[in-house]
């Protein structure tokens, strides 16, 4: 296999001629834009999906498109094409700024040269393209096999190969000009058992920003092997509780859980129209002191890092609670320039077909000072998550669920029993202010995929081990 | 360049077919090609907030041989992206497996519904009038009750889409769909707290949009949820209102759905022909029935789009199959294949319908005299495992005690499993009240469902 050049933004800062941006941007002004911005996106993938002990599937798909966006005052226009001639740019300016025009015609085009392409994300050493498809069947096969002759409960599996490569240009009239290439790769396997008590699930995941080097790392038999095991040892997991109990959540395994109880609160365009619980808390004690939340996009090779967002700002750590001490939100352009202050890096969008939004990148807990052990034996009752699924907020109240895929019984100061899924509920900021115990054992968990609005893009998240005082378990045992 | 340019459904036909007719040896070859057109309006504060606007082209090409499928998609229809994109499905055949039953759809003889599907009106509407909608949308939400504070999102959407679907087997269908919806998330605010209510609405017409549900809804939702609270853990009966009652009939529709039955990962298979659920459920799919967004001539491979009952008086009649599935299951597609133009079809429901039961919608509350009413439930995508059949999902809504609805609740779960949820039904509504998109359902009444709180 013979190692490719770590990709930058070079390759993507050609995606359409400098010139041909600057005449865009400036046509989009002259049709009555205050401001204007031009992201363009060429994107490619495969995906291999191995079910029943064969290839089911093998995909590949291409994109390419533009989206202009023209801004008047409060008023945004929109305009995608995936016509990427000068003419056809040149009208999607004009229909972006159509909606614009009540507004004074001013602004100027003033591009510096391309930024971006920093540092903050580890370079690539193999690009998934280079890779020959039997590379990628072989892996699946492997999976296939290691979970199948991991015992015979094992009825069903499913894994699944993934590979994206996004390339972006994004220049505005404020001068921002920058450029990345962005390469995921991610691999997946998901086994049943079936026993007397019905069919149970089990899954494992893992995904970087990185290529195919990313097998060098993580070995997909022993994956399979981990998630068949979480399959049969489900089949004699006993019905959750039902009701509050309190709750200890393994390390990496339910950074989920700060995502959706105060993530997205955190959210700038939430707050801004009072769809958020944070909203007036900055300065204020919003968790239990010892908790520090941090929204990092340079955190290479997660799943969430990127060199710029789609904005083409780059990225930053921003610290969103220190010490319990709410300290900031997340901010795209629009929303930090009616604030008059700058971007945090968190403007993203899931294609060119999209308006940008304040999004998360990487979100997580830091550490605190405790053994993670000493948490789990000075719990007399509750429940231990080893993992949690996905979730969902309601940001107005805080309210969230999301699901236990892995969980136990925690009896005495010990881990017992395994348990039925069920729903986790609370209140985030109730849940931030409920953490009475912080290990000292931080790690990221599994990459994941944020909605907001019908979007979805790439996040990671990750916690030490920690406790919740008490959470609603949605089990169905009295 | 030919995205400039705009195709008529024939011209895509054609495309598609002469792609097909590029079939080599015992290659065959399905083509799926569209094209689409949409605005999103979004209004905020009076104003428009974001107009948001764009034309999109797909192509999807699948190719089978010997039993092995590729696919390959890109979102362009210039002349060398659908000849890359099909020698990229033709690569990728090379290293899928065989499987005999892995062949395309072959015409059946079922003649499709043939329902006009493609209103043009939505082409015609100004920008001018859909920001007036939007912005009209959030006033009235914000007239309704002086509890509402603002409203986060108030919003219009339209799109027109063009489609046409060929293969070697001699299948080629097209397809003109128009459609525009409006969406609103109105704030009550009540001290300090601040609730957040939801509803839509979705047709061919913007004639036919419910503008007064959407208003009356979604302000209902947000201003019935201030003062709610954590109710205590119990076990006990569940109204599920009409937009949860649908939520939940979906996730049954999607276990009902062959490749999860064939895969073995469905909780019924092996049970057609047993009592699956209460003697009072009726379910059937039903997309030849215009008035609403789920109709369709044809499915996914371009197989007529046809009516199916799934649950007759709570005996499982049958499951949901697209060639494939039909063919390893010795049975025929029932034109049940879902698919967008990048993705290969899958198996699925196109228009849900519960029948109505026999409890006037107003005396379900009384009938049941202490219990929940469930108007809404989150964390469906995290919360169902459609494999073992565990439910259990974030609720809220109101209490009802004495037949009489109650104080509002939120913060709680509800859990049981599927199995036992269709089993436990214990009371369905007379009227199938509207949903979004012209679909309507009636309450639904489940006993024995832990509400988990305190």
């Amino acid at each position: 296999m013979t190692p490719t050049i770590a990709p930058d933004g070079a390759e993507a800062s050609t995606l359409v001629d400098l010139e041909v941006v600057d005449a865009t941007l400036r046509e989009a002004l002259r049709a009555g834009g205050e401001w204007a911005e031009l992201f363009a996106e060429d994107r490619t993938s495969t995906g291999v999906l191995f079910d029943e002990g064969r290839v089911e599937e093998m995909n590949s798909g291409r994109d390419r498109g533009v989206g202009i966006r023209v801004t008047s005052g409060e008023v945004t226009g929109y305009a995608h094409t995936s016509d990427m001639t000068p003419e056809g740019l040149a009208d999607a300016a004009r229909t972006a700024a159509a909606v614009a025009t009540r507004s004074q015609v001013g602004g100027t085009v003033d591009m510096e040269s391309f930024r971006g392409s920093g540092t903050a994300v580890p370079g690539v050493e193999v690009l998934p393209e280079s890779v020959g498809a039997d590379a990628k069947v072989a892996l699946l096969r492997a999976a296939d096999d290691a979970a199948r002759s991991t015992h015979e409960a094992i009825t069903q599996v499913t894994a699944r190969y993934g590979d994206s490569r996004r390339r972006i240009l994004v220049a505005n009239t404020n001068g921002v000009c920058a450029a990345d290439d962005q390469v995921r790769t991610l691999f997946s396997v998901s086994c049943v058992a079936s026993g007397d008590g019905g069919l149970q699930t089990g899954r494992e995941t893992v995904g970087y920003t990185v290529g195919w080097e990313l097998f060098d790392d993580y070995d997909p038999a022993e994956l399979a092997q981990r998630a068949a095991h979480r399959a049969v040892t489900k089949l004699a997991a006993r019905p959750a509780p039902s009701g509050e109990v309190p709750v200890v959540i393994a390390r990496g395994g339910g950074g989920v859980l700060f995502h959706e109880a105060c993530g997205h609160g955190l959210e700038a365009d939430l707050v801004r129209k009072g769809a958020s619980v944070f909203r007036d808390r900055v300065g204020t004690q919003v968790a239990a002191e010892g908790v520090t939340l941090v929204d990092d996009g340079t955190m290479g090779p997660e799943w969430g890092a990127l060199r710029i967002d789609d904005e083409g700002h780059p990225t930053q750590r921003n610290v969103l609670i220190s010490d319990g001490v709410l300290t900031d939100y997340m901010w795209d352009w629009l929303r930090s320039r009616d604030d008059g202050r700058a971007p945090s890096g968190n403007g993203r969008r899931q294609s060119y077909t999209h308006l940008p939004m304040v999004r998360m990148t990487n979100t997580f807990v830091t550490n605190g000072d405790l053994d993670p052990d000493d948490i789990i034996a000075d719990t007399p009752w509750g429940v231990y998550v080893a993992h949690l699924g996905g979730g969902q907020v309601n940001t107005a109240t805080g309210d969230f669920v999301f699901g236990m895929t892995e969980a136990y019984l925690i009896e005495d100061g010990e881990i017992t029993e395994p348990l039925r899924e069920g729903n986790l509920i609370g209140n985030g900021p109730q849940v931030l202010l409920d953490i009475d115990a912080i290990g000292n054992d931080f790690a990221m968990g599994h990459p994941g995929t944020c909605g907001k609005d019908g979007q979805g893009v790439p996040v990671g998240d990750g916690q030490p081990t920690l406790r919740v005082r008490a959470l609603t378990v949605g089990g169905t045992a009295a | 360049m030919s995205e400039r340019r705009q195709y008529d459904t024939d011209e895509l036909a054609q495309m598609a077919q002469q792609v097909c007719e590029r079939a080599a040896g015992r290659e065959q070859i399905e083509v799926c090609v569209s094209t689409g057109r949409s605005t999103t309006v979004r209004a905020y504060n009076g104003e428009v907030e974001s107009l948001r606007s764009g034309v999109t082209a797909a192509i999807g090409v699948r190719v089978l041989e010997d039993g092995r499928q590729g696919f390959a998609s890109a979102g362009s229809l210039d002349p060398d992206v659908v000849s890359d994109t099909l020698e990229a499905a033709r690569r990728n055949v090379a290293f899928g497996e065989s499987d005999p039953h892995q062949r395309l759809a072959e015409p059946d003889g079922v003649e499709p519904p043939g329902l006009d599907l493609g209103d043009p009106s939505v082409l015609s509407i100004p920008d001018a009038d859909k920001i007036a909608a939007a912005i009209d949308l959030e006033r009235r939400c914000l007239d309704a009750d002086p509890r509402i504070s603002g409203v986060r999102v108030s919003a219009w959407s339209d799109g027109w889409s063009q489609s046409a679907l060929a293969s070697s087997t001699g299948i080629c269908v097209q397809t003109s769909t128009g459609s525009c919806s409006i969406g609103a998330q109105p704030l009550a605010t009540g001290g300090d707290e601040t609730q957040i209510g939801y509803a839509g609405d979705a047709a061919r017409r913007p004639d036919e949009l419910d503008v007064d549900r959407v208003v009356t809804e979604s302000t209902a939702l947000a201003t019935g949820q201030l003062g709610a609270t954590k109710p205590p853990s119990e076990r006990l009966t569940v109204v599920l209102a009409p937009s949860v009652a649908a939520a939940f009939i979906s996730v049954v529709a999607s276990v009902l759905a062959a490749d999860s039955v064939l895969k073995g990962r469905s909780p019924f298979a092996d049970r057609v022909g047993s009592q699956i659920a209460d003697e009072r459920l009726n379910l059937i799919d039903d997309p030849t029935d215009p008035a609403t967004l789920g109709a369709a001539n044809f499915d996914g491979e371009g197989l007529a789009a046809r009516r199916n009952a799934l649950i007759s008086a709570g005996v499982l009649g049958g499951f949901l199959h697209n060639a494939y599935t039909a063919r390893r299951s010795n049975t025929s597609s029932t034109g049940s294949a879902v698919r967008g133009t990048r993705s290969v079809p899958a198996v699925g429901i196109h228009a849900p319908v519960v029948g109505t039961g026999d409890t006037d919608n107003d005396m379900l509350n009384a009938s049941i005299g202490n219990g929940v009413l469930v108007r809404g439930v989150s964390g469906l995508h995290s919360g169902v495992n459609p494999t073992s059949g565990d439910f259990s999902v974030g609720a809220w809504g109101h209490r009802i005690a004495g037949g009489e609805l109650a104080e509002p609740f939120r913060e709680a779960t509800i859990a049981s499993t599927l199995q036992r949820m269709l089993l436990g039904i214990c009371g369905i509504g007379a009227t199938a009240e509207p949903l979004a998109g012209g679909r309507s359902m009636p309450p639904l009444v489940v006993d024995d469902v832990a509400l988990s709180g305190v």
